[in-house]
């Protein structure tokens, strides 16, 4: 008996079962919610292609200033907020709609009753957001950090999110069985942390706007934890669903999941004020905030630790799967990130880091090749499974595989080492300030190359999927896994 | 995990601490400061407490109505996600040898604002105190000339130009006593017979950037001298 067959009929995992009445139950969770999820997955891709496109131009912009420069709609500080909004809310909460809830149903096994208000609910969350980003690029935003949405937008996102969200906590409700799996907590928490942390920063920065710097403090508190509190712990369920589900064995350790899942919810949500060393408030918040930013180095390493061992001595089937192949790559690019952001945290690094390029390389390096590309693996597995059929090409695959893991690396090497360099030659007074914003230029240019892979892989990933989702006869006749190297292969 | 309770408590006290900690507190901390004199002096009921000097102006000011609308243009065109308005204490960075600040800047700098722009990046320089450092009529002459296109004062700049907020019009009779003075040669000069005028919102635009100024002492953060 070959490796293979032996990891497809696992008797050892007890999250997925060669029972055909286990499975059957599956089947009907994901009949339950397979309109829902599908409109998700189509809103999710329809952002990400508007948000790419409004990278390119904010990348263009950075070295070419007169690029589609004569339209106040298309100036730089709209068209990025623009694209961090269409981004984030977009194509980060729509695929969390799409997989999160998904995970939670089947982990709860409860399939989703009355889909149709889901439905109407992503309906308007989606409409909501158009208006907001209409709205930005209008001259509405309101130069708040990852709050630009305008003030008459907000409360039909918040309105439509509460009852999006409500199904993954009814799912819940109404679980069957004893045991509650690490990708359940970390869904409940994200669903419960993300409408705290959007409605107090609203309350205490737009509707009713605090004392002074009190504002930037629940800025941070809310930016930060839009990444720490809810995308992390989306991208965090999926890969502890998916890693050992795919691989056919349980994950390594329980007590380690439950030490990275407390210990990510007791320091993460301090550690936002590190983005205001420095500033204008009080040294005892910043001091707090660098403290919890350096412990989270104890979930990272645990999460870490847990993934590996549970991967270990798979590589080859990792490397063929679609799914592993992307969320091994964002599991590894959470270490990485996590542990470069501590080091930020220090007073010394963020003295050169603070106000350069190094923190967009960063940023992208948590929300993309970490967050972004776990999801993309949830969504590998997730369609088969909805649709019943599977993905038309195994090139187009890799072709999204490599824009996108080339794309981002270039990104995050380009804008950290130019970042540094910047960040150093803004500390000495001695070299003027437009020389230090040349020598910035090339590595921008080197961050729109690197947009380009990421577009080409994004434009590969869209035409698989709705080809996929539109099959021809050819596609649906398909009955075999779409895997990305031969058996016992490495090409 | 099969106690409900202690993971819902669990995530619920997790949030509450750091909302508690870092919102309720910095309030409480922060959230009664007001605009000080420059300096205190002993009160005279009770000389171990300092109490501001009667009569003295309270700093920050309150900005005109002009520069307010300017800020809102400046929030709209989001001029934050390449400026910061902050500056860092000496020995940190280099923000007062570069001449953006002759002090650090301090949380009372900006109680009267609804809208705080403390902003993160500095693709372009700091704006803490831009109004003290291009002051007065050659201070304004000088944005208006950069807003338009900002190569014309500041050649390799990576700033996009704001020329939408200027109008270019046919010079009847003689020429508007607003109109941009570009440098002889000045490759965007518009042609002969016509001028550059700035629309209200780049007036507003140019009277905020000029109101930024750290041209006062706080208590907490002198000028030194």
């Amino acid at each position: 008996m070959s490796d293979t067959s032996q990891l497809i009929s696992p008797s050892s995992n007890p999250y997925s079962s060669e029972h055909a009445s286990v499975r059957a139950e599956l089947s009907e969770i994901d009949a339950s919610i397979r309109t829902a999820s599908v409109f998700f997955v189509v809103s999710a891709i329809g952002w990400l292609m508007i948000g790419t496109v409004f990278a390119l131009m904010a990348a263009f912009k950075a070295h070419q200033p007169d690029f589609l420069g004569a339209y106040d709609f298309l100036t730089f500080g709209r068209v990025r907020s623009a694209h961090l909004n269409a981004m984030a809310l977009g194509w980060g909460n729509n695929i969390i709609f799409a997989v999160g809830l998904w995970i939670m149903a089947r982990l709860c096994r409860s399939p989703i009753q009355h889909k149709g208000l889901l439905l109407i609910a992503g309906v308007f969350w989606n409409i909501g957001l158009t208006v907001g980003i209409v709205g930005i690029l209008r001259g509405d935003m309101t130069s708040v950090e990852w709050l630009e949405i305008p003030q008459y937008a907000t409360p039909m996102l918040v309105v439509a999110y509460a009852l999006i969200a409500v199904w993954g906590i009814m799912a819940f409700r109404f679980r069957k069985g004893e045991h509650v799996y690490v990708s359940q907590w970390y869904i409940l928490a994200g669903l419960f942390w993300f409408p705290w942390l959007y409605v107090v920063a609203q309350a205490v920065i737009i509707w009713f706007p605090a004392r002074g710097v009190v504002q930037s403090v629940a800025n941070w508190w809310f930016a930060h934890n839009v990444l720490g509190l809810w995308l992390t712990p989306m991208a965090l369920a999926t890969a502890y669903y998916l890693i050992p589900k795919v691989l056919g064995r349980p994950i390594y350790s329980y007590y380690l999941s439950v030490l990275g899942f407390w210990a990510l919810a007791i320091f993460y949500n301090w550690a936002g004020v590190h983005h205001l060393i420095g500033g204008p408030i009080p040294v005892w918040l910043i001091s707090a905030g660098i403290v919890a930013s350096i412990m989270m180095v104890i979930p990272v390493i645990v999460v870490a630790i847990n993934h590996h061992m549970t991967v270990v001595g798979l590589h080859r089937e990792v490397w063929r799967s679609p799914t592993l192949r992307f969320i091994v790559f964002g599991a590894i690019s959470y270490t990485l990130v996590s542990l470069i952001g501590s080091t930020m945290a220090l007073r010394s690094v963020s003295e050169v880091t603070h106000f350069t390029h190094f923190t967009i390389g960063h940023a992208h390096h948590g929300v993309y090749a970490f967050f972004t590309m776990i999801m993309f693996g949830g969504v590998y597995y997730m369609m088969p499974r909805l649709l019943k059929r599977e993905w038309p090409s195994a090139g187009l695959i890799k072709l999204h595989f490599w824009g996108c893991a080339l794309g981002i690396t270039v990104m995050v090497v380009a804008l950290q080492t130019g970042g540094w360099i910047q960040g150093m030659e803004m500390n000495n007074p001695e070299i003027p300030f437009l020389e230090v914003v040349q020598n910035t230029i090339p590595w921008l240019k080197a961050r729109s190359v690197s947009g380009i892979f990421l577009t080409v892989g994004h434009i590969a990933f869209a035409v698989n999927f709705f080809w996929m989702l539109f099959a021809a006869g050819a596609v649906r006749a398909k009955k075999e896994p779409t895997l990305l190297t031969k058996e016992g292969g490495l090409a | 995990m099969r106690n409900m309770a202690i993971l819902f408590c669990g995530i619920f006290f997790a949030l509450a601490f750091s909302f508690t900690g870092l919102i309720v507190t910095g309030n409480i901390q922060l959230g009664s400061l007001e605009p000080s004199t420059e300096t205190l002096v002993p009160s005279d009921a009770d000389p171990s407490v300092m109490v501001m000097p009667e009569g003295e102006t309270r700093y920050p000011l309150k900005p005109s109505g002009l520069a307010e609308q300017g800020k809102k243009v400046y929030i709209d065109l989001g001029c934050l996600y390449c400026h910061s308005q902050q500056v860092r204490r000496r020995g940190f960075g280099a923000d007062i040898d570069r001449g953006w600040g002759p002090r650090q800047s301090v949380a009372r700098d900006y109680v009267r604002q609804d809208r705080v722009l403390l902003g993160t990046i500095r693709t372009g320089p700091d704006l803490a105190h831009v109004g003290g450092r291009y002051a007065g009529d050659a201070g304004r002459d000088w944005n208006y000339l950069h807003l338009y296109n900002p190569q014309i004062v500041s050649k390799g700049s990576t700033m996009p130009p704001f020329a939408f907020l200027y109008t270019k019009q046919e010079i009847v009779n003689e020429r508007s006593p607003d109109a941009l003075d570009f440098p002889p040669g000045s490759e965007y000069a518009p042609e002969p017979g016509y001028e550059i005028v700035p629309t209200r919102r780049a007036e507003a635009l140019v009277e905020y950037l000029l109101s930024l100024r750290i041209d006062y002492s706080l208590p907490e953060a002198p000028i030194p001298e």
